[in-house]
């Protein structure tokens, strides 16, 4: 423990027993320093801006699209991107239909694809309204859904891990590949958020 | 542990389209099904494939026979009746087969 942990004030339990767990694992040569921090620098360096490249890709090609649908293993590992042992399914919002994403038991999270998830995104308050009043969660996030829009909630609660394929915005036309990425928030491939036409946002 | 839960899978008992019930069951343990779908019906959307028991592979054990997984709709009305939203509004949940029993 260095000064400024210090400051932090005492380790809680989970904290300490972390810790004990991480010198044990070290002390008997099951891991090293290094490569827990290899780890931790690998899982931080993961960020949406994969899943919004993904999302770029399908909104300029019809025929991407239809296989990241199909096929996301594949259609991912087109631009680059690995899911590792994951199974993805990816799901489309439509002019109708609007996809949010949950996990009601804990936080499962397509990580290789958007990063670490972000705090609301373990809480209480998120996985246990998100399923029972959507509409409420998603006003809280300023995601207002026209009147008539279906609402499909995804609780990712086993093997799969889910994407939203958000709808692309209106007056977008001229814009291409990577601007368009730049479009695609963290929020919109959960489904909390819409990806907005940067004009419309101001 | 893909291949080898491949060959050691339950046949699927349910097809695209089914009505399935959830057993309304509480046992102890690592339980991937969530309380609030148990009892309620739903329909199959889709075979995820076959995967190792959560239920086992929490205990060290592997898991197999792995058992088929699916994902089960169910209207949002069905799961909560004072649900305020549309009709149309649904929840979609991966549940193992173990946990499934045909619905009228």
């Amino acid at each position: 423990m260095n000064k400024a942990e210090d400051s932090e004030g005492s380790a809680g339990y989970y904290r300490r027993m972390q810790s004990a767990v991480e010198e044990l694992l070290v002390l008997r040569g099951i891991l090293t320093p290094e490569g827990i921090e290899e780890q931790v620098a690998a899982m931080d360096s993961r960020t949406y801006k994969s899943g919004a490249k993904v999302v770029a890709r399908a909104w300029v090609d019809a025929a991407y699209k239809a296989r990241l649908l199909d096929d996301p293993r594949t259609a991912v590992a087109e631009l680059g991107f690995s899911v590792g042992p994951m199974h993805l399914i990816v799901i489309e919002n439509t002019p109708t239909v609007h996809n949010v994403v949950v996990c009601t038991l804990c936080s499962c999270y397509p990580r290789m694809l958007l990063g670490v998830p972000p705090h609301w995104y373990k809480s209480r308050e998120y996985r246990s309204r998100v399923v029972r009043e959507p509409r409420a969660v998603l006003a809280e996030f300023g995601c207002e859904l026209p009147t008539g829009i279906d609402i499909r909630v995804h609780d990712s609660t086993a093997d799969m891990r889910y994407m939203v394929l958000p709808l692309r915005p209106a007056g977008t036309a001229g814009l291409g590949e990577a601007a368009l990425a730049e479009l695609v928030t963290r929020d919109c491939l959960v489904g909390v958020g819409l990806a907005a036409c940067p004009t419309s946002s101001g | 542990m893909v291949e080898s839960a491949a060959a050691e899978a339950i046949a699927p008992l349910f097809a695209i389209g089914d009505r399935v019930r959830v057993r309304k069951q509480h046992p102890p343990g690592h339980v991937r099904t969530p309380h609030y779908c148990r009892g309620h019906v739903g329909v199959v959307l889709r075979l995820c494939g076959a995967f190792p028991n959560p239920e086992e592979l929490a205990y060290k054990r592997n898991g197999l026979p792995a058992q088929p997984l699916y994902r089960v709709r169910f209207a949002s009305r069905e799961l909560w009746t004072d649900y305020i939203g549309g009709a149309n509004d649904v929840v979609e949940i991966e549940i193992y087969q173990h946990w499934l029993e045909p619905a009228a």
